[in-house]
C-alpha cells in the first residue's frame, strides 16, 4: 500500500531527472477469473531501454496497454514522469498523445498516404502547422530512407517498410516514451533486420523504450534492461547481459531453453 | 500493493476502491444530468407547442381521440393488407436482389449482356421515383391486357419489388465486394468453382456484413407498403383517407402513422440489437 497511500503527486516539471518515465506498482488486469497481470512493479527511467520477454499469453502486451490507457487496470498504480495516469479523472488522450505506440501488425491508417500518416497526430494533435509537420515528416521518412514514398500509400510498401513508417509515425511527435509490441513479429525473416536497425539507432539516440519482444539476441544486445513475465507476474529482471548469461530462476532458465537455439 | 487476505484471494487495494467509487458517482452525475436536460427539454418542447396560437384549433382537427378511436377497425384493417404487401415484397426483394448482385460479379466476356443487364437495371430502378413506378406498372401493364385481372395489391408490389430490389442488389454487391480477396483465393485454392466460392464462401460473409444496411431498408420499405394507396388498394393509408373524408378531421392520419411507427420498431429495435452484437463480436477488446 505504501506507494497508493501517500498520493502525493509531483508537480509537472518537478519530476525532473529522479523521476522514472513510466513506473507501474502493482498494476493488476483480469478478465473474469483469468489473472493476466498479478501485481507487476516495473520501472522505466529515461533514455532506458527495457524487453519485457515471456512467453505468449505472459501478460506483456496487455502489460504494454495499461501503459497508454488502451486497457483498463483492476489494481494499482501507473505513472508517467511521476503523475499518477490510472486516476480516472486523467484526460486519458493527453496521456497517450506523451506517449508512442508501435504494433505487431503496424496499424498504418490505408487510407492515408505514408506523410499523412506520419503527420497525422502532430497536426491534429499538437496543432503543428502542416508545412512543419510535413517538414518534419519528410525529414522522418528520409532518415528511414523512404523520402520516395511519401506520397505512396502504405498498400504500396513491404511489410518492414510499413513497420518503420509505423516507428517513425509513432516518434513523429517526440513523445516521452516508447511503447513497442513485438514488432517484428508479423515480418518475413528477412525484413526483421531493418525494423531492429531502426530500433537500435532510436535505442542508441537516447529514446526511452518499453518493449515486447520474442527477439533474444535484440533484447540482450540493445536492451539495458530485461524483464520475464511468466503468468501475468514478473518473475525476474536484470541488466541484458547479465540476465541472459546467468538466469537465476528455475522458470526463466526453463522458457530460455526454449526459445534460444543450442 | 494489492494486500492479499488471509486465505490468498485477491482484494481491491484501498486506492482502488477510491477510483471505483469515484467511476459510480460519475455515473450516477450522468444518469441525474441527462434526466435533468431531458426534463428541460421536453418542457420547453411542450411549452413551445401547447402555447402556440394555433395549437387548440390543431388539437381539434389532428388529435381528436373520438375520432381516432372509431377510425381505428377499418385502417387497422387496411394495416393487414400492408402487411401481406410487405411480406411478399420482401421475399421477393431478397430474391431479385441476391440475383442482381451475382449477376453483376460474373466474370468472362460471355456473361457481358447479364452483366450489363443487371447494371442498368439497377441504374434505371435506382433513378425512377417509387411513386412513377407505381403508376406504370399499377396502370401501364394491367393496360397491356395480357396478364388476367389482379387485385391493384398485387401491381403495387411488383413496383415495390422492382424498385427495392435495385437498392437492396447494390448493398449485397458492396458486402461481396467487401469481402477480402484472399478468401477467394483460398477457396479457389481448394478447387471450389467460381459458383461455388460465391455460394459457400462469399455470400455467406458478405450478408453478414451487410445484415444492418439490410434490416434498414427493410424499415424503409415497411412504411413505403403504404404508397399503394395510390393505385386505390384500401390499405391503411387510403383507409385513413376515407375516414378523414367521412369525420373532416385529419385525426385518422395520425393515427395510421402511429400504426406504422408500430409496425417498424420491433425491427428498428431488432436492427439496433444486431449492429451492436456484430460490433461486440468483431472489435472484441478495443475501450477506445
Amino acid at each position: 500500500m505504501s506507494r497508493a497511500a501517500d498520493g502525493a503527486q509531483p508537480p509537472a516539471g518537478a519530476a525532473g531527472e529522479r523521476e522514472p518515465v513510466l513506473a507501474l506498482s502493482g498494476v493488476r488486469r483480469a478478465y473474469g477469473e483469468h489473472v493476466v497481470l498479478d501485481g507487476v512493479d516495473l520501472e522505466v527511467r529515461a533514455h532506458e531501454v527495457v524487453a519485457l520477454i515471456g512467453a505468449s499469453g505472459s501478460g506483456k502486451s496487455t502489460l504494454l496497454r495499461t501503459a497508454n490507457l488502451l486497457e483498463p487496470i483492476d489494481d494499482g498504480v501507473i505513472r508517467l514522469a511521476g503523475r499518477d495516469i490510472s486516476d480516472p479523472r486523467v484526460d486519458a488522450d493527453a496521456v497517450r498523445a506523451r506517449i508512442g505506440a508501435v504494433f505487431q501488425h503496424y496499424n498504418l491508417f490505408p487510407h492515408l498516404s505514408v506523410l499523412d500518416n506520419v503527420t497525422l497526430a502532430s497536426r491534429l494533435v499538437h496543432r503543428t502547422p502542416k508545412a512543419e509537420a510535413e517538414r518534419r515528416g519528410q525529414e522522418l521518412l528520409a532518415s528511414i530512407g523512404l523520402a520516395d514514398f511519401a506520397r505512396a500509400y502504405p498498400d504500396r510498401l513491404s511489410g518492414g517498410q510499413q513497420q518503420r513508417v509505423a516507428i517513425v509515425r509513432a516518434i513523429a511527435t517526440g513523445p516521452e516514451l516508447l511503447l513497442l509490441d513485438e514488432v517484428t513479429s508479423a515480418l518475413d525473416p528477412e525484413l526483421v533486420g531493418e525494423v531492429l536497425a531502426l530500433v537500435r539507432s532510436l535505442a542508441d539516440g537516447g529514446t526511452t523504450i518499453l518493449m515486447a519482444t520474442h527477439e533474444m539476441a535484440f533484447a540482450r544486445d540493445v536492451a539495458d534492461r530485461v524483464v520475464f513475465l511468466d503468468g501475468g507476474r514478473i518473475v525476474e529482471q536484470g541488466p541484458s547481459r547479465q540476465f541472459f548469461a546467468a538466469p537465476r530462476e528455475e522458470r526463466t532458465r526453463a522458457f530460455l531453453a526454449r526459445v534460444l537455439p543450442g | 500493493m494489492s494486500a492479499a487476505s488471509p486465505d490468498g484471494a485477491w482484494r481491491p487495494s484501498e486506492l482502488e476502491l477510491g477510483r471505483r467509487a469515484f467511476r459510480r458517482r460519475q455515473t450516477w452525475r450522468s444518469v441525474l444530468v441527462s434526466a435533468l436536460s431531458t426534463l428541460v427539454f421536453a418542457g420547453l418542447l411542450a411549452w413551445a407547442v401547447l402555447g402556440s396560437p394555433g395549437w387548440a384549433r390543431v388539437a381539434e382537427t389532428f388529435f381528436d381521440p373520438e375520432v381516432a378511436i372509431a377510425s381505428l377497425p377499418r385502417i387497422a384493417e387496411g394495416l393487414l393488407l400492408n402487411l401481406q404487401v410487405l411480406v411478399f415484397a420482401a421475399v421477393g426483394v431478397l430474391l431479385v436482389a441476391i440475383t442482381l448482385a451475382t449477376l453483376r460479379t460474373l466474370r468472362g466476356p460471355v456473361f457481358f449482356p447479364l452483366r450489363a443487364i443487371a447494371a442498368g437495371y439497377t441504374d434505371l430502378f435506382r433513378g425512377v421515383p417509387l411513386l412513377i413506378v407505381l403508376y406504370l406498372v399499377g396502370y401501364g401493364v394491367p393496360a397491356l391486357e395480357f396478364f388476367p385481372r389482379l387485385p391493384v395489391a398485387v401491381w403495387g408490389t411488383i413496383a415495390i419489388v422492382l424498385v427495392y430490389s435495385a437498392y437492396v442488389a447494390e448493398v449485397f454487391r458492396a458486402g461481396i465486394e467487401a469481402v477480402h480477396p484472399s478468401q477467394r483465393l483460398a477457396a479457389r485454392s481448394l478447387g471450389l468453382s467460381h459458383a461455388q466460392t460465391m455460394r459457400r464462401v462469399v455470400l455467406p460473409q458478405a450478408i453478414r456484413k451487410v445484415t444492418p444496411a439490410l434490416m434498414n431498408d427493410f424499415v424503409a420499405m415497411q412504411k413505403d407498403v403504404g404508397l399503394i394507396s395510390v393505385l386505390g388498394a384500401v390499405d391503411a393509408v387510403r383507409a385513413a383517407q376515407i375516414e378523414t373524408a367521412h369525420y373532416f378531421n385529419f385525426t385518422p392520419y395520425v393515427v395510421a402513422g402511429l400504426l406504422f411507427v408500430l409496425l417498424a420498431l420491433p425491427m428498428v429495435r431488432l436492427t439496433d440489437w444486431v449492429t451492436a452484437r456484430m460490433r461486440r463480436r468483431e472489435q472484441i477488446g478495443s475501450i477506445v
